[in-house]
């Protein structure tokens, strides 16, 4: 079967690859692209491993048909370091012993960058609720939450 | 396996690509399709997606509220004259899954999901679909009983009446975790007052029967009658009479019989 080219916008970069149809865009990051931050969690939409922003907005990228984002921007754990500096939210999660096997930690940070981008002072609620998609199987949510809350500066409202 | 995508800048062109193949479906937000894939669902062939603007058009001014079936659920909540519709649309998922996830899915959406569907049971709303044979408007409930047969047709819209009054319609998903989850059940009802009598009663449950279905008893026990502690008990008592639970990971069936009525006395109680 014919491969579709297609083409975006990954972490600021504009890349082209070709995908076989029905490539979800998790397996297009990883395998077609090299990224290996997004994870492969369960491929249902029930953990929020494979986390990315699509034009700034959480999505889950193992449901995600890689073809539609075509001319869009995907955003990744990759890409929001600054060349050796760590993101905010990374050194908070970081100092917060907000990880500990790590897996579910990039698909939390996007998920906690998607709630800062567009508010940057979130109470504790707002906080749960943002990750409430993610699973952690190691940390208790607590350490996670405390993290994003610091984060934000921890201007932590009820 | 890899499949063939279609994209069509029609939803009549869509439809017409659904119908005439066995093996497509329509790709929404891609919660039900794209998992089908990942979990090599190989009655796939073909996915069929339609840029077409209409699918995703609300219309909530007036009266009378049409939703383009693919409108997301984060759209539904930031629509404030789609207030009434915003307690089921928050039920549903993490943020991520209601960026994706669309009114037109949520239709299709097997237990222990479909919680946007219940509210819109019990909203009597009508579902309007395009098929081989053109388009045409179906009642929900219509839609839901057929709903296996209804693969090779496009949903387009789904339209409902405004509840009169934030007290007349009232959902609830009864979840393990919280503040997402599967639902162990799920209940809507929605209570048009006349004169102080209850009017055109409606209640409709989910996870209590292969599809969403409306309690009909329960219904009867509240039809003309005002919301008074007898009239609640009554409807209760008759919430579980019709329904065919399921055992699955978060409840067992007999555990749904057991609290459908409980919930449904809360809800109708303003109970938190």
């Amino acid at each position: 079967m014919a491969k579709t080219a297609l083409q975006f916008r990954h972490n600021g970069r504009d890349v082209a690859i070709f995908v076989d149809g029905g490539t979800n865009l998790l397996v297009a990051l990883r395998e077609l692209i090299g990224d290996m931050t997004p994870k492969f969690g369960c491929g249902q939409g029930g953990c929020g491993a494979c986390s990315v922003l699509i034009d700034g907005e959480l999505h889950l990228s193992c449901l995600t048909l890689a073809e539609t984002v075509a001319g869009r921007s995907v955003e990744t754990l990759d890409g929001i370091k600054d060349g050796p500096n760590l993101h905010p939210l990374q050194r908070a999660f970081a100092e917060n012993f907000a990880a500990q096997c790590g897996y579910c930690t990039p698909g939390m940070l996007m998920a906690a960058k998607a709630l800062l981008d567009r508010n940057p002072s979130p109470s504790r609620t707002e906080v749960v609720e943002a990750i409430s998609g993610n699973i952690c199987r190691c940390t208790g949510y607590e350490p996670i939450i405390n993290a994003v809350l610091a984060a934000s500066g921890g201007r932590a409202r009820a | 396996m890899p499949v063939t995508v279609r994209t069509f800048a029609s939803s009549g062109e869509a439809a017409a690509a659904l119908s005439s193949d066995r093996g497509a479906r329509y790709l929404g937000g891609g919660t039900l399709v794209m998992r089908a894939l990942n979990e090599g669902d190989i009655s796939i062939s073909t996915i069929v997606r339609a840029s077409d603007h209409a699918l995703t058009r609300i219309e909530a001014a007036g009266p009378r509220v049409t939703i383009g079936a693919g409108v997301t659920f984060a759209r539904i909540l930031a629509e404030r004259d789609l207030s009434f519709l915003h307690a089921p649309a928050r039920s549903i998922g993490g943020p991520a899954v209601r960026n994706m996830g669309t009114v037109g899915g949520n239709l299709f959406a097997p237990n222990p999901y479909g919680d946007f569907t219940v509210a819109l049971l019990a909203l009597d709303a009508v579902v309007s679909v395009r098929g081989g044979l053109g388009s045409r408007d179906v009642p929900i409930e219509e839609f839901l009983q057929s709903r296996e047969r209804q693969t090779g047709t496009l949903v387009l819209s789904i339209s409902c009446q405004k509840p009169g009054s934030a007290e007349a319609f009232r959902f609830r998903k009864i979840a393990r975790i919280k503040p997402k989850g599967g639902s162990v059940i799920t209940l809507a009802a929605h209570l048009p007052m006349s004169g102080g009598r209850i009017v055109g009663a409606r209640v409709a449950l989910g996870s209590m029967a292969p599809t969403q279905i409306r309690a009909r008893a329960a219904e009867r026990a509240l039809e003309g009658r005002s919301l008074d502690a007898p009239t609640i008990g009554a409807a209760a008592a008759a919430a579980v009479e019709g329904t065919s639970p399921g055992d699955n990971a978060l409840a067992s069936a007999w555990y749904r019989r057991e609290i459908v009525g409980v919930h449904l006395r809360r809800l109708l109680s303003g109970q938190e």
